[in-house]
């Protein structure tokens, strides 16, 4: 069984038609990668399996997104339990202006944990996790917003893994970054793959081949090709995906 | 001469102008201020003292004091802040992140923008009308504090929701992301981060509410009040009443008592105000 599933998902904004007809089964433990032009929908097909396009008015979405083989855009489904199951990771690192220790505990505390021992050792944990224990072990109680630009978006990556998902959506989360701090986030997914499902959109394609088992083309809002990474940057089936890796268009 | 260096003087020429223009226009600011304060010094800061403070109006000048339009004022403005800040930052919050951004949305926007504009005398005839008649709290404290939180809400809201909008996007998606509801994500971020700009907005909404006397002579606020208010039903006056009150007099001795009264409500304003930016500076560090 997939971990995630969508099955001929349509998604409109307004009028425009952002996502056609769009099939596809993520297994557990791997890491995908979402690549394509700007525009193309990669962002917004990510953004459904924490179901985010919720927050945008005039939002219209057909078919069916599966977590765990349920879906998740049922009725009965409540948004933040989804949330919480499918952590993210954003572009531009966004800590809350509150301490390091508060950012990755807030998970924690917004559902009702109030044990200190178990906060406190969830946030270490976290933080180890994400690569950052070592340089903020010190500094707990400083704020986020004193981290550098790599150093918060692991702090980010921390606060998402501390409410334990299964599954990490990251929209292009070392575009933002400098090579340093870029290849800690990369070396980072590899890590996490142990444990977690990931799906990672990217413009880096070099970033793609290098962090995931499969990869994912999208262009104008439809899935052109989804294969082993390796695959598809090889031996692309389609001329479109030909194109834009070896960098004709896009 | 070359064109290049020609246009770079005119350019330099043009920059020094502008800053004298600036300059002068601050100047000219400042002096009026400085001649309204020395003017109004000159005049009231004689009879400013115990007796003054706490008496009540008399119809002789020496005995007569400003104990009713201070009383009364302050009580008017803490009643209207309470009525106007919860009820003006709850209608923010709902416009900005729960309402949709859609064709109704704007027509509301656009309204209240307009409220906020309306002359204040207008806002008199309607608590005159809704609260003193209709509702029948006759000239009450209470009825006057209602219109003046009508009167101020505009000004709450409109900057309410520029403070909100004003937290960038990726705060409330990365609440949102952990799990966070609405409401949480409100009152976990959105309200402590935009805390320091919307208690601007109060100060200026109820720096309005000090001054502003046309809606309360409108609804029947008195000029001659003996007594202290006691309950919400108390009739009631102001400072200002008081001072224009004293100002229509003949007499040149409660002219002075009209400057006196300026000069403490002057006070009672900054007072009010460095209250509020000492909160503000305490919360936005």
């Amino acid at each position: 069984m997939y971990k995630v599933e969508t099955r001929d998902v349509n998604l409109f904004y307004g009028n425009t038609h952002a996502l056609k007809n769009v099939t596809m089964g993520i297994l557990e433990y791997q890491v995908v990668a979402m690549i394509g032009p700007s525009g193309c929908g990669k962002s917004t097909y990510l953004r459904l399996f924490n179901r985010m396009n919720d927050m945008i008015d005039g939002v219209r979405i057909e078919g069916e997104v599966l977590l765990s083989g349920k879906d998740i855009y049922n009725g009965g489904t409540r948004v933040e339990e989804i949330r919480k199951k499918v952590g993210m990771v954003f572009q531009k690192p966004n800590p809350f202006p509150k301490t390091i220790f508060e950012n990755v505990a807030y998970g924690l505390r917004i559902n009702g944990i109030s044990n200190k021992k178990f906060i406190e050792e969830t946030v270490e944990r976290s933080l180890k996790q994400a690569a950052l224990w070592d340089e903020v072990k010190d500094e707990l109680k400083k704020s986020a917003l004193a981290l550098s630009g790599g150093q918060q978006q692991r702090l980010c990556i921390a606060r998402a893994l501390a409410v334990e998902p299964s599954v990490i959506l990251m929209d292009e989360p070392a575009s933002a970054l400098d090579p340093i701090s870029s290849a800690k986030i990369e070396e980072l997914i590899w890590e996490l793959k142990k444990k977690y499902t990931i799906i990672i959109v990217t413009h880096n394609m070099q970033q793609a081949a290098r962090v995931s088992d499969k990869t994912a083309f999208f262009y104008l809002g439809e899935l052109i090709e989804f294969n082993d990474t390796k695959e598809l940057f090889m031996n692309p089936k389609h001329e479109r995906t030909q194109n834009y890796i070896t960098g004709r268009f896009g | 001469m070359n064109p290049f260096e020609l246009h770079a003087l005119k350019q330099r020429i043009k920059d020094i102008a502008f800053r004298v223009i600036a300059i002068l226009g601050l100047l000219f600011a400042l002096c009026v201020l400085i001649l309204l304060l020395v003017n109004v010094a000159a005049d009231g800061l004689g009879r400013i003292n115990l007796q003054f403070l706490t008496s009540f109006p008399s119809r002789h000048a020496d005995k007569a004091g400003i104990v009713a339009g201070l009383a009364g004022s302050f009580f008017m403005v803490i009643i209207t802040a309470a009525i106007a800040v919860p009820v003006g930052i709850g209608a923010a919050i709902y416009l900005e992140e729960y309402g949709r951004k859609n064709w109704i949305g704007r027509f509301i926007e656009i309204n209240i923008a307009n409220l906020a504009g309306v002359p204040s005398i207008v806002y008199g005839l309607l608590g005159l009308g809704l609260f003193v008649r209709w509702m029948s709290l006759d000239r009450s404290i209470l009825a006057g504090s209602l219109t003046m939180s009508l009167l101020i809400m505009p000004v709450i809201i409109i900057s309410t929701r520029e403070a909100l909008r004003a937290v960038p996007n990726g705060i409330r998606e990365a609440s949102f992301a952990v799990g966070a509801t609405r409401w949480q994500t409100i009152w976990h971020h959105l309200l402590p981060i935009s805390f320091p700009s919307i208690l601007t907005g109060i100060i200026l909404a109820i720096s309005r509410a000090i001054g502003e006397t046309a809606p309360l002579i409108t609804i029947g606020a008195l000029t001659y009040v003996t007594f202290l208010p006691k309950n919400l039903d108390s009739a009631f006056t102001i400072l200002p009443i008081q001072i224009y009150n004293w100002v229509s007099r003949p007499q040149q001795e409660f002219h002075e008592n009209a400057a006196a009264g300026i000069i403490m409500l002057l006070v009672f304003t900054l007072l009010l105000n460095s209250i509020a930016i000492i909160l503000r500076n305490r919360f936005s560090r």
